[in-house]
C-alpha cells in the first residue's frame, strides 16, 4: 500500500543522502520525494511516498530512526491527514484549444500562471490522485512538460511532527 | 590554540585511546606529525589499511572498548573499506579517521581524492565530514559514543588535509557533555514486555534459548548463564555468540545454524518457546524463514529495533540492552519459579531427554583416517584445544577452517573468539588477532587459517615482526578453497571451478623470510608434539603449516534449498 513518510532531519549536509541511500541499499522504492528546511533552521522536513506492506514500512520506519540525523518521523498514512501535491504543466494550446484546454483547467481549479502564443502553463494542487485525474482528462492536447513538487501531507487536527 | 591535527590528537587521548593503527600518507601527514609528538598513544604501522581495520576490530572484540584507525585519502580510505564493513556487519565499534584532500580541491578529482564519506555510507553507523578545526572535538566526541553506544558499529571522521594544518591555530576545549536530540539508544527494557515473557518462559514444554553476538557486546553474558541455569533451559550459541554461555557445559548444545549440531538445530526446530537474545535471525541461523522453529512462541531481545521482526516475527519483542533485560527478567523468574507448575519439571525433563538422544548421536565425531597417516582437519583444532587447555584467544577467517575451530573449540568464555560472522572477510584473521595480541599481551593468541585465507593478509607477517607479535598461526593446509570446493562438490556435481591453488608458496620459507617460525605437518603422528612446541614458544610468531585431508566437508549442514533447521547433511550422502 502506499505511505506516506514524513520526517524531521538535521539540516546538515549528508542527511539527505542518507535517506536516500537507505532506500537504495535496502531495496526499498521511493515514488516521490520532497524536502525543505522547515521554520526552524536546524531542521528540514522530508515526505516520501513508497509502496510497501505492513511488514516492509516497518522495516522502513525502524531503519529511518536508526539514521543519526533523523529526530523524528511518522507515517501520516496510518491516520488522518491532508496531502497536497503541486503541478506546473506546459500544454500546446492555439486557435479553439485555448478555451478548451482553459475550461478543464477552471474545472480542476488550475490556475494559468504564464501564457504564450501557443502555450498555457498551468498550476495546479492537489492530491496525486486528482493531478494524475487532471494530466489524464488533458492527455487529447499535447503536453510540452510536466513538474510535480512530489507529496507534502500533515496529520489532521492536534497530531503534530514536531519537537 | 592549537592546529587541527594537535587538536585530534588531544581528543583521542581524552577518549583514552591507547592504540592507533594505521598507514601514513599525503592527506594525514600533519596528523602524523601531531602523533610523533606525543606519547600516549601508541601507533601500529601495518602493511595494508585493510589490516589495520582488522586489527582495530581484534582490539574492539577483545576487549570491548572502540577500535582506531588511521587512514589517509583515496586508496588509503577505499583499502579500509572492507574493514569498516566486516565492523559493521558484526556490530563492533571502531572509529575510523581519514584523511581527505584539501577543501578547495574536494570535488575536483584531484590527487587521492575519494568521496569516503559516500563510499562508507551503506556500511557504517554514522560519519562525520570535518569542515573547521573547531569541529574536532565534538565530533570526536560523539563519534566515540556512537560507536560504543545501542547497537555498536563503525563511525568515519573524514578530515580534509588544511584543516590539520599545522601554521592554523584555533582554540581547544574538549566538550565535557554530550546531547544529541536525534540519538537516544535504549537504556531499558519495557517492564511489562519482560513481565509477559517470564508468564511465556515458565508455560513453556520445550523452551530454547538462542543467544547470538549481542550478548558479548551488550556484556550480557553473566546474567545469561544465571538465568540458563536457573531456568535449567537447553541453550545454543550463535557462530558470534560462541563464549557467551560455557561450550563445555551440559546446558549447552553447541553452535546452531548452517553447519550447526545435531541437537542444536533440532532442539530450535522441536521447541515450543524460543528465547532469542542479542541475535538477529540471520540466514545462516534459519534455514527457510517459512519453515523456521514452526510450533515456536518467539520473544526477541534486542537493542536494535530494527532486528526486531527483520525475517522472523517475535511474538514478545523487547527492546533494550541485554544485560538490562536479562537482570530483570532473572528478578522475575526468581519471584515465580518456586509456583512453576507440578508438572513443569516433568516436561522439562522429557524434553531434555528428547535432547540426549539428539546429542548422542554424535554429529561431530570425527572419522579418522584409517590408513593412520592423513590429518584430519578437526583433529587440529582438537590438538590445538587440548594444549592450549581451551584457554587460548582464537582467531579465525573464513572458510572450512572456521566451522571447524567453531565446531571443535569449545569456549567456556566471552570474546576469546574472534571471527568475521556477517560479512565473512576473508583475510581478517591474521590482523584481527594481532589487534588481540597488542591488548592483552599475555594471552596465547592463535590465528586458525587456512591456505586461502592467510594469503589475503599474509604481508602483515611483516608487521607482526616489526612489533614482535609473538601469534601462533595454525594453517589447516588442504591445497584448496575448501568451502567453495564443497559446496562444488554438493551442488555442482565435483566440478571445481578456480578452486584448486596450484601454486602455494612454501610458507615455512616464507615465514623464515619474515623473521618468524615456521614449521610443516604431514603426518598425523607429528601433530600433537608440533602443536605443543609451537605453543610453547613464547616469544616469536609460529606458523604451523599442517597439510589437512583435501576431501574433508564441514558437517553437519542445512539441506538448502527450502530445508527447515533440522534438514541437515551429517556425512557425504548421509542426511537426518
Amino acid at each position: 500500500m502506499r505511505r506516506i513518510i514524513s520526517v524531521l532531519l538535521e539540516n546538515e549536509s549528508g542527511a539527505l543522502s542518507r535517506v536516500i541511500g537507505l532506500f537504495a541499499q535496502r531495496g526499498y522504492n521511493i515514488e516521490t520525494l520532497t524536502v525543505a528546511p522547515t521554520d526552524d533552521d536546524t531542521l528540514s522536513r522530508l515526505t516520501l511516498t513508497t509502496i510497501a506492506s505492513d511488514e516492509q514500512s516497518e522495516q522502513i520506519i525502524k531503519q529511518l530512526n536508526k539514521l543519526i540525523e533523523v529526530v523524528r518521523l511518522v507515517d501520516l498514512t496510518d491516520g488522518e491527514y491532508v496531502e497536497r501535491e503541486l503541478m506546473l504543466i506546459k500544454v500546446k494550446a492555439t486557435g479553439s484549444q485555448r478555451a478548451e484546454v482553459k475550461r478543464t483547467s477552471d474545472i480542476f481549479r488550475g490556475q494559468i500562471v504564464d501564457v504564450s502564443a501557443a502555450n498555457y502553463t498551468i498550476q495546479l494542487t492537489g492530491t496525486s490522485r486528482k493531478l494524475d485525474a487532471f494530466v489524464n482528462a488533458i492527455s487529447e492536447f499535447t503536453v510540452t512538460e510536466v513538474v510535480r513538487s512530489g507529496v507534502s501531507g500533515l496529520s489532521r487536527g492536534e497530531k503534530a511532527l514536531a519537537l | 590554540m592549537l592546529s587541527g591535527a594537535d587538536i585530534l590528537i588531544r581528543s583521542l587521548q581524552e577518549e583514552n585511546v591507547e592504540h592507533v593503527f594505521g598507514y601514513p600518507g599525503g592527506a594525514v601527514l600533519h596528523i602524523y606529525d601531531a602523533l610523533f609528538k606525543q606519547n600516549r598513544i601508541n601507533h601500529f604501522l601495518v602493511r595494508h589499511e585493510q589490516a589495520a581495520t582488522h586489527m582495530a576490530d581484534g582490539y574492539a572484540r577483545a576487549t570491548g572498548r572502540a577500535g582506531c584507525v588511521l587512514v589517509t585519502s583515496g586508496p588509503g580510505a577505499t583499502n579500509a573499506i572492507t574493514g569498516i564493513a566486516t565492523a559493521y556487519m558484526d556490530s563492533i565499534p571502531m572509529v575510523v579517521i581519514s584523511g581527505q584532500v584539501q577543501s578547495h580541491l574536494i570535488g575536483t578529482d584531484s590527487f587521492q581524492e575519494t568521496d569516503m564519506i559516500g563510499i562508507s555510507r551503506p556500511i557504517v553507523k554514522h560519519s562525520f565530514m570535518i569542515k573547521a578545526a573547531t569541529e574536532i572535538p565534538s565530533a570526536v566526541k560523539k563519534a566515540f559514543y556512537i560507536a560504543t553506544s545501542g547497537r555498536p558499529g563503525p563511525v568515519v571522521i573524514d578530515i580534509p588535509k588544511d584543516i590539520t594544518n599545522p601554521s592554523d591555530l584555533v582554540p581547544y576545549e574538549y566538550p565535557k557533555d554530550l546531547k544529541m536530540r536525534s540519538y537516544m539508544p535504549a537504556t531499558k527494557g519495557h517492564s511489562g514486555q519482560i513481565k509477559k515473557a517470564v508468564n511465556m518462559i515458565m508455560a513453556a514444554q520445550r523452551p530454547m534459548i538462542y543467544a547470538g553476538g549481542g550478548v558479548i557486546q551488550g556484556n550480557g553474558c553473566e546474567k545469561l548463564v544465571e538465568l540458563t541455569r536457573t531456568l535449567g533451559f537447553p541453550i545454543t550459541n550463535t557462530l558470534m555468540g560462541l563464549g557467551a554461555y560455557p561450550g563445555t557445559d551440559k546446558q549447552f548444545l553447541g553452535m546452531l545454524g548452517m553447519h550447526g549440531t545435531l541437537e542444536a538445530n533440532n532442539a530450535m526446530h522441536h521447541c515450543d518457546l524460543l528465547l532469542a537474545i542479542g541475535a538477529r535471525f540471520d540466514d545462516r541461523i534459519t534455514n527457510t524463514v517459512s519453515k523456521f522453529c514452526p510450533q515456536a512462541k518467539i520473544i526477541h531481545v534486542d537493542v536494535d529495533p530494527a532486528s526486531i521482526s527483520k525475517t522472523v516475527i517475535a511474538d514478545v519483542p523487547i527492546v533494550g540492552p541485554v544485560e538490562w533485560v536479562l537482570s530483570e527478567m532473572i528478578d522475575i523468574v526468581g519471584q515465580v519459579i518456586d509456583q512453576r507448575a507440578r508438572g513443569h519439571a516433568e516436561m522439562l525433563a522429557s524434553w531434555w531427554e528428547q535432547i540426549e538422544v539428539w546429542r548422542s548421536q554424535n554429529c561431530l565425531e570425527v572419522k579418522t583416517d584409517t590408513t593412520g597417516a592423513i590429518i584430519k582437519p578437526q583433529q587440529v583444532i582438537q590438538a590445538l584445544y587440548k594444549f592450549t587447555k581451551g584457554d587460548a584467544v582464537v582467531t579465525s577467517d573464513v572458510g572450512q577452517h572456521q566451522m571447524f575451530a567453531a565446531l571443535y573449540y569449545p569456549f567456556d568464555k566471552p570474546r576469546k573468539w574472534i571471527n568475521s560472522g556477517g560479512l565473512g572477510t576473508m583475510g581478517f584473521g591474521l590482523p584481527s588477532a594481532m589487534g588481540v595480541q597488542i591488548a592483552f599481551p599475555e594471552e596465547q593468541v592463535v590465528c586458525v587459517t587456512g591456505e586461502g585465507s592467510i594469503q589475503m593478509n599474509i604481508q602483515e607477517l611483516s608487521t607482526c615482526a616489526q612489533y614482535g607479535l609473538p601469534i601462533k598461526i595454525i594453517n589447516l593446509n588442504n591445497r584448496a578453497l575448501g568451502m567453495v570446493k564443497q559446496w562444488q562438490d554438493m551442488q555442482y556435481e565435483g566440478r571445481h571451478s578456480h578452486s584448486y591453488m596450484e601454486s602455494l608458496p612454501n610458507f615455512v620459507a616464507l615465514v623464515e623470510a619474515y623473521g618468524h617460525v615456521g614449521k610443516q605437518v604431514t603426518n598425523i603422528d607429528e601433530l600433537d608434539s608440533a602443536m605443543e612446541e609451537a605453543l610453547a614458544i613464547k616469544d616469536k610468531l609460529v606458523f604451523l603449516d599442517v597439510l589437512v585431508d583435501p576431501e574433508e566437508h564441514v558437517y553437519p549442514m542445512h539441506v538448502a534449498p527450502d530445508g527447515s533447521m533440522r534438514d541437515m547433511w551429517l556425512s557425504k550422502g548421509v542426511r537426518t
